[in-house]
């Protein structure tokens, strides 16, 4: 299975192991890992799973569709390597996908 | 202060239709919600997009729910209030006094909390030092408009709101909008209009900037934005206003005692009651094993909720189940006429 890591705020890391066909936000939630709220729980309605890509996986990954960015508009400090977790589907490619957590949500 | 049987905190969908589900068992109730509306999260964040999993309605939007809601709840005669946010809860003997931040107080046997995942509140700028100029210079809603005639006025944000506040206040201010990307969302007609607007000298617009941070001491002289490319730039400016958006805050909903598991609140499966007596849980907000966040499962978790309330309201009498289609109280408290 992929392996992600979630650096949080504090520098602590967690990698685990996401199932292919989850979402990253799914994988943070279903392993308790903190700082990914998914208030709406995968909808791309809230901006409460917004994650920072690290630089050399942010253009690896799928674009974002049309609303993401319209979206991140609207999360905590968003900046140019910003995406939505719940919109980044886990495949084999993104085995040692890395993602840092803002220091919060809201 | 006022008496009746059941307060409903939240007026999305799911309390919506939990009003009807009192009002067929013959219990009163009201509502208190936030927004300055009726409809929650379908009105506030998808008006105008497709739902098509309602059972019965192959397809409709958010307004078109919300419409149909209400209407069906029209016999009941609910009073609604709106643009307030319930504070405070305690109880008094068998009784719940429930106090909401305009000063608004109510007496009930029970609560039901359909708060989706919480009250919406303006997302503001993530520089903690600003709150003191909040209402002053920095403003995230605008009441009147008149304190920015004559004067420099910086908006931050890229949607319609954003938008529409730049063309407003550039016949009488001089407007700086800024923006995070070089994208604007927001309808083409308002982003054509601002974009007219800059070319005519009348709106600023830089893009690529957020704010870092602001200078003065009791006023604010000149904010300082940072680029993407890490450069900065000042900007004298009298006001600044922030459009991000509208987040959800659980609030003083958490103060309150009851079982939290993250930002939902536990609930047993048979009346949706949380871990206090009297207070119910349903819709987005509750938690149990196996719950879906889906608009037709907070219909349900209403339908039980209400019966759950009954016995709170009317504790010497027993509830009699019974269909709408067959009985003659229930279609009397409906208002039908045969």
């Amino acid at each position: 299975m992929p392996k992600i890591t979630y650096i949080q705020d504090d520098g602590k890391s967690n990698t685990i192991e996401v199932a292919n066909g989850l979402t990253v936000m799914e994988g943070a939630v279903q392993n308790n890992i903190p700082g990914i709220d998914a208030d709406c729980g995968g909808g791309m309605a809230c901006a409460t799973c917004h994650v920072y890509v690290k630089e050399e996986w942010f253009n690896r990954l799928p674009k974002k569709e049309d609303g993401e960015e319209d979206m991140i508009d609207m999360a905590y400090e968003p900046n140019k390597f910003s995406r939505l977790s719940c919109q980044i589907l886990v495949t084999e490619e993104l085995d040692g996908l890395v993602v840092s957590i803002p220091s919060k949500q809201v | 202060m006022i008496k009746t049987d059941t307060l409903i905190i939240g007026a999305g969908p799911v309390g919506l239709f939990c009003v009807h589900q009192l009002g067929i068992i013959g219990l009163k109730c009201e509502v208190v919600d936030n927004l300055d509306k009726i409809g929650g999260q379908c009105i506030e964040l998808y008006p105008d997009k497709p739902i098509y999993d309602i059972p019965a309605v192959p397809e409709c939007t958010g307004k078109d729910l919300t419409d149909k809601l209400i209407k069906q709840i029209k016999p009941f005669k609910t009073n609604f209030h709106l643009n307030e946010r319930v504070e405070e809860i305690k109880k008094i003997e068998k009784k719940w006094i429930v106090k909401t931040n305009k000063g608004t107080e109510f007496e009930v046997s029970s609560i039901i909390i359909a708060g989706g995942v919480g009250a919406f509140e303006p997302r503001k700028f993530p520089i903690k030092e600003l709150q003191k100029y909040e209402e002053k210079q920095i403003f995230y809603s605008i009441k009147d408009k008149k304190i920015f005639e004559e004067k420099t006025v910086t908006i931050f944000g890229g949607g319609d709101s954003a938008l529409d506040w730049a063309i407003e206040l550039s016949n009488k201010s001089r407007v700086i909008l800024v923006h995070r990307r070089d994208e604007f969302r927001g309808m083409q007609a308002s982003i054509d209009k601002v974009n007219n607007l800059n070319k005519e000298g009348k709106i600023e617009i830089l893009t690529k900037y957020q704010l870092a941070s602001v200078k003065g001491n009791e006023k604010i002289d000149k904010i300082v934005i940072k680029h993407d490319d890490n450069s900065f730039k000042e900007i004298k400016t009298d006001h600044i206003l922030g459009f991000f958006g509208l987040i959800m805050q659980l609030g003083p909903i958490a103060e309150w005692g009851l079982n939290l598991d993250k930002k939902n609140i536990p609930v047993n499966t048979e009346n949706f009651e949380t871990n206090k007596e009297g207070i119910f849980a349903i819709g987005d907000i509750c938690t149990y094993p196996g719950k879906l966040k889906l608009i037709l499962s907070g219909f349900h978790e209403g339908a039980l909720a209400a019966r759950g309330c009954f016995k709170y309201a009317r504790p010497d009498e027993k509830l009699r189940f019974e269909f709408t289609t067959t009985s003659k109280v229930a279609q009397e408290r409906l208002g039908i006429k045969k």
